[in-house]
């Protein structure tokens, strides 16, 4: 059966929900084999396993993490030229997409970035214009290299192997030339990260301040949802930058997307358009972003978001 | 210093975009083109750079004959010289073909940094800064929201999930730098009026030793099976908050079960 590379996210062996979409979308196009770059292997194993990985290729070596993405892309390399699996699965993220590219480059391959599916003949589904067009399209030379999205794969369970197979590989000189010298960790806003949550309530201009982002955090925390902000509320200093959902910000497709004091320009909807569930509150009955709703409320978000928190805390019991 | 800026001419994202179904491209008529927004900070960076440590800046882009327009543009904030690739060819090009052309014609200038935004704001892939690094076998400094430079060594400060990495290489270095590394300036008057006289340099495949057959469409190693419109989102219920608003969307997100 066609061999199906899926690289896997995690922190220390706790294995990222991404990776559990990756594993089920790869059984669906051959058998799975996880890429482990440890340390961490004996955390990971148990999770790779009920997502069905028949074999977790595992790289455990300082270069890998001291060096920016090159020892990892090189390590591929190799298993894409020994192994001659049928495709490469890699996240979204920024860092995965950078795997993905130099991966490409060193073994001949197309590759597709940000698929939101990709079928048994391999044809990635990506989503353009702000969700206005689905293009589908296909690798034409080498094995195919795709990014998927985050949030786009339901995971199921489905017992595998993980069979333990050590590997490594030579590096290049360039492999070793971007070190990572320090490692700084901003702090922990204990909520989940915002392109992987499946629920997200971000604020917009209409918030007004800093401090009311408080109302918008209330939400989200009864939610357990992850927290977003326009590009007019960080350009104001509201929230951080790293919060921005929008064209230049992140790209997010949560389950539910919970949006408060957004207007709805294309700046910010490119980046959330593509969301299962919308839900609007905006005092202005013209904001183009009730065009996007499934649910929306014409009013004062200072009433509305807190009423929402409390009947959410309510029911939640 | 020498420092080059790889700049993409992209449309305006607040321009209508109609898209022609027939031939899979956009209408480009009526469309305002721009700097991609996060090459516009790659410029700046350059040219602050230059102006700290001393040097040159030379903006670098490749597209069709408009595309010289879009590095006057870059060259008007105060760049020094442009190096347009142009070449009919050329059209259709995917990141791996603009990174080996990028890659050849870095070869035809002396350069120790080379400067590019995170992504374009149209094709939004993310993935040329690496595969320039990879193509060159040069230090990738990418996703970098700081950049210093200490004689031959450069250091970023590269965004990660956790917070970021502080990271060194040596030039000469790939570094892509990220939205809000700075605030562009707006070109002067002066400096609209002197980039029309600043040297820009044309290079084709051929001059680059490149055949057309390794790019466009031709040469790129994926392809569009098809391009239909999204289905549209079935309209869903507005109401007027009267005093009851929050309650009633609980009421819509128990009915979905997201409580």
């Amino acid at each position: 059966m066609a061999e199906i590379l899926v690289l896997v996210e995690h922190t220390d062996g706790d294995v990222k929900k991404v990776t559990t979409e990756l594993l089920t979308l790869a059984r669906r196009l051959g058998e799975p084999s996880a890429v482990f770059f440890g340390p961490g292997f004996d955390a990971a194993r148990d999770r790779l396993a009920e997502y069905g990985a028949a074999k977790v290729y595992v790289a455990e070596g300082g270069d890998y993490a001291d060096y920016v993405v090159a020892p990892r892309s090189e390590l591929m390399a190799k298993l894409v030229a020994d192994a001659a699996p049928a495709a490469v699965l890699i996240a979204s993220t920024p860092e995965g997409k950078e795997v993905a590219a130099r991966l490409a480059v060193r073994a001949g391959s197309g590759i597709i970035t940000d698929a939101v599916d990709v079928d048994a003949d391999l044809v990635a589904q990506q989503s353009a214009f702000g969700g206005a067009v689905v293009v589908r399209s296909k690798v034409t030379r080498g094995v195919p290299v795709i990014t998927v999205r985050p949030n786009s794969t339901a995971p199921e369970a489905a017992a595998g192997a993980a069979e333990r197979v050590d590997v490594t590989v030579e590096l290049s000189d360039g492999a070793r030339s971007a070190k990572v010298v320090d490692r700084t960790a901003a702090e922990r806003t204990g909520r989940p990260e915002l392109s992987e949550a499946s629920i997200v309530v971000s604020g917009g201009r209409g918030v007004g301040s800093a401090e009311n982002f408080a109302i918008i955090e209330e939400l989200a925390d009864a939610l357990g949802a992850a927290v977003g902000a326009s590009r007019a509320a960080t350009d104001a200093g509201w929230y951080p930058h790293q919060f921005q959902v929008g064209q230049t910000g992140k790209t997010v497709s949560p389950q539910l997307y919970i949006a408060s004091g957004i207007s709805g320009a294309i700046q910010h909807r490119a980046g959330m358009q593509t969301s299962k569930t919308i839900v609007v509150v905006n005092k202005d009955p013209d904001a183009p972003i009730f065009e996007l709703a499934d649910y929306g409320v014409v009013g004062d978000l200072n009433t509305v978001v807190p009423q929402l928190t409390t009947e959410i805390r309510k029911r939640k019991g | 210093m020498n420092i080059l800026v790889f700049v993409k001419r992209v449309p305006d994202t607040e321009s209508r975009i109609r898209i022609q179904h027939e031939t899979r491209t956009i209408a480009e008529d009526g469309l305002n083109f721009v700097i991609s927004p996060y090459d516009e900070y790659a410029v700046e960076e350059a040219l602050k750079l230059a102006e700290a440590h001393g040097g040159e800046v030379t903006i670098l882009s490749m597209g069709p004959e408009k595309t010289g327009e879009t590095i006057r543009k870059a060259l008007s904030m105060g760049a020094d010289k442009g190096v347009h690739v142009v070449d009919p060819a050329l059209h259709g090009s995917d990141a791996l073909v603009t990174s080996a052309v990028l890659a050849k014609a870095l070869g035809t200038v002396e350069w120790d940094l080379v400067l590019l935004g995170v992504e374009s704001t149209d094709a939004r892939m993310s993935v040329l800064p690496a595969m320039l690094a990879e193509r060159l076998g040069a230090p990738q400094l990418t996703l970098a929201s700081s950049v210093e430079v200490d004689g031959t060594t450069v250091r970023v400060k590269r965004l990660t999930e956790a917070g970021y990495d502080t990271v060194e290489g040596s030039t000469p270095a790939v570094v892509g730098v990220v939205e809000k590394i700075n605030e562009p300036r707006y070109p002067s008057f002066k400096g609209i009026m002197a980039a029309k006289k600043k040297p820009v340099t044309t290079l084709t495949l051929a001059e680059l030793g490149l055949s057309a057959d390794a790019a466009g469409t031709a040469g790129s190693w994926s392809a569009v099976v098809d391009f239909t419109p999204a289905p549209p989102r079935q309209a869903g219920t507005v109401v007027k908050d009267e005093g009851d608003g929050g309650a009633k969307i609980a009421e819509f997100l128990a009915g979905r079960k997201f409580i």
